[in-house]
């Protein structure tokens, strides 16, 4: 059903988001690596206002922002479906991959790149985001149900690059005696093989982070 | 059984009038309650523990936060009349992609042209009028930012527009001198009922802006 190609980097969670989307729906597509500090001229065509990645393209047309990726490509396929029918289930699956962006990820970054007793205030912010999805996932085998959906994709960055950026960063955030559901969870997605399949190595994963992390704090450096 | 729906709100908010706008747009009959943001309700903080913020939707007991969750929501379960988000995927995918640029972009920007001062303000001032820019090249020659009918994106975006006489008197600039399209797409947006009923009186938004401005920018 028409052409499909993904512009995006392996080490980026959202695009990993829409490889396994993409997967899940058994949608063939053709994946175009880009180099995030040289970006290719097609990138900025299909996203001119953001020239970031994951960009579906579909027949010629341009998709960005993952969670947007994500409904489109639950309403172009209409088979395993990835969000759940009824509308406050919607709702409640979409308030919490908001979560995860806004919260969560954001909060593992900050504890990430700060340093000292900034470090000391973000991870306590970290756990406490933690906490929320802990109580969501508590007594569930997914956070779709029995089967992985739309929410198990957005908080899937959690088993492998949580657990990079907690290295990198010196923290642990996702102690199995702290959130023994989340960690259960994590542990049971990892192991899907379609999920794994699509996992980048560790190590470039590693170099990635400790690379960024560098950069961004050369960044803070040169401001004062 | 009727249904109940309850809505938890802050007359100034953006995010509220959001709703506002949608459940007037689909002839929904709601209660509103007005919050007062430095004393919260029991029932506010119970209904949404995560954010403790408004606007909250009650429907039946239930409650849907994120203006843009609810009013997706309130798209899904009232089908019939107003179709706030179109039907083809593809529209859809742009639809929620411009409400996502309105959320990371104009509150952030348009926040600081009130908050900040000197070389900031300046910054902040062109990195509004480029955001709107960006808008007006989206709106194009189409009567809305939906088409031919008012839409999800327009929903998103309109209620700033009650916030632009404080964001132009704080910054020190005009918006209509610099993007008359969007002003000419906001008068289209006010002949309708739905959206001329909801948002409140610019001048009273300044007042109240003005308020929390003194609390925030040392002089």
């Amino acid at each position: 059903m028409g052409e499909v190609k993904l512009i995006g980097t392996k080490q980026s969670f959202p695009c990993t988001r829409i490889q396994w989307a993409l997967k899940l729906k058994g949608v063939e597509y053709e994946f175009l690596e880009e180099d995030l500090m040289n970006k290719s001229p097609i990138l900025v065509k299909y996203n001119p206002v953001h020239k970031k990645v994951p960009v579906l393209v579909h027949d010629g047309k341009p998709f960005a922002e993952s969670l947007v990726i994500l409904e489109y490509i639950d309403e172009a396929w209409k088979h395993n479906p990835l969000l759940p029918h009824d509308p406050s289930e919607r709702a409640i699956a979409r308030f919490w991959a908001k979560f995860v962006d806004d919260k969560v990820v954001a909060g593992a970054l900050e504890a990430l790149k700060a340093e000292g007793e900034e470090k000391e205030k973000a991870v306590k912010s970290a756990l406490e985001s933690l906490a929320f999805l802990e109580k969501q996932i508590e007594g569930k085998k997914f956070f779709g149900g029995e089967e992985i959906g739309y929410l198990d994709l957005v908080a899937g960055w959690i088993p492998l690059w949580l657990g990079v950026m907690e290295e990198i960063g010196g923290m642990k955030l996702l102690e199995k005696e702290m959130f023994p559901s989340l960690y259960g969870w994590s542990q049971n997605f990892i192991h899907i093989p379609l999920i794994k399949e699509c996992l980048p190595a560790r190590e470039n994963l590693l170099n990635y982070f400790h690379a960024s992390i560098q950069y961004v704090r050369s960044l803070a450096a040169k401001k004062t | 059984m009727a249904d109940e729906v309850i809505l938890l709100d802050f007359w100034a908010s953006m995010f509220g009038m959001r709703v506002r706008i949608a459940l007037a747009e689909k002839g929904i009959k709601y209660e509103y309650r007005e919050e007062d943001l430095r004393n919260k309700s029991q029932l506010l903080l119970q209904m949404n523990p995560v954010h403790k913020k408004i606007p909250v939707l009650l429907h039946n007991g239930k409650p849907i936060c994120e203006s843009l969750i609810i009013v997706q929501y309130i798209d899904e379960v009232w089908k019939g009349k107003a179709p706030l988000l179109p039907s083809d995927p593809y529209q859809r995918a742009q639809a929620r992609f411009w409400a996502d640029f309105v959320d990371k972009k104009v509150y952030d920007v348009g926040r600081k042209t009130w908050t900040t001062k000197g070389e900031e303000r300046e910054a902040t001032k062109k990195e509004f009028i480029d955001v709107l820019k960006l808008l007006e090249g989206e709106l194009g020659d189409k009567q809305y930012f939906g088409g031919a009918d008012f839409g999800f994106v327009d929903l998103s975006l309109i209620p700033f527009y009650s916030w632009f006489h404080a964001y132009e008197t704080f910054g020190e600039f005009s918006i209509e001198g610099e993007c008359p399209k969007i002003i000419a797409w906001v008068k289209r947006c006010l002949q309708k009922k739905s959206v001329s009923e909801t948002l409140p009186d610019s001048k009273k938004v300044y007042d109240f802006v003005s308020e929390m401005r003194k609390k925030i920018v040392a002089e």
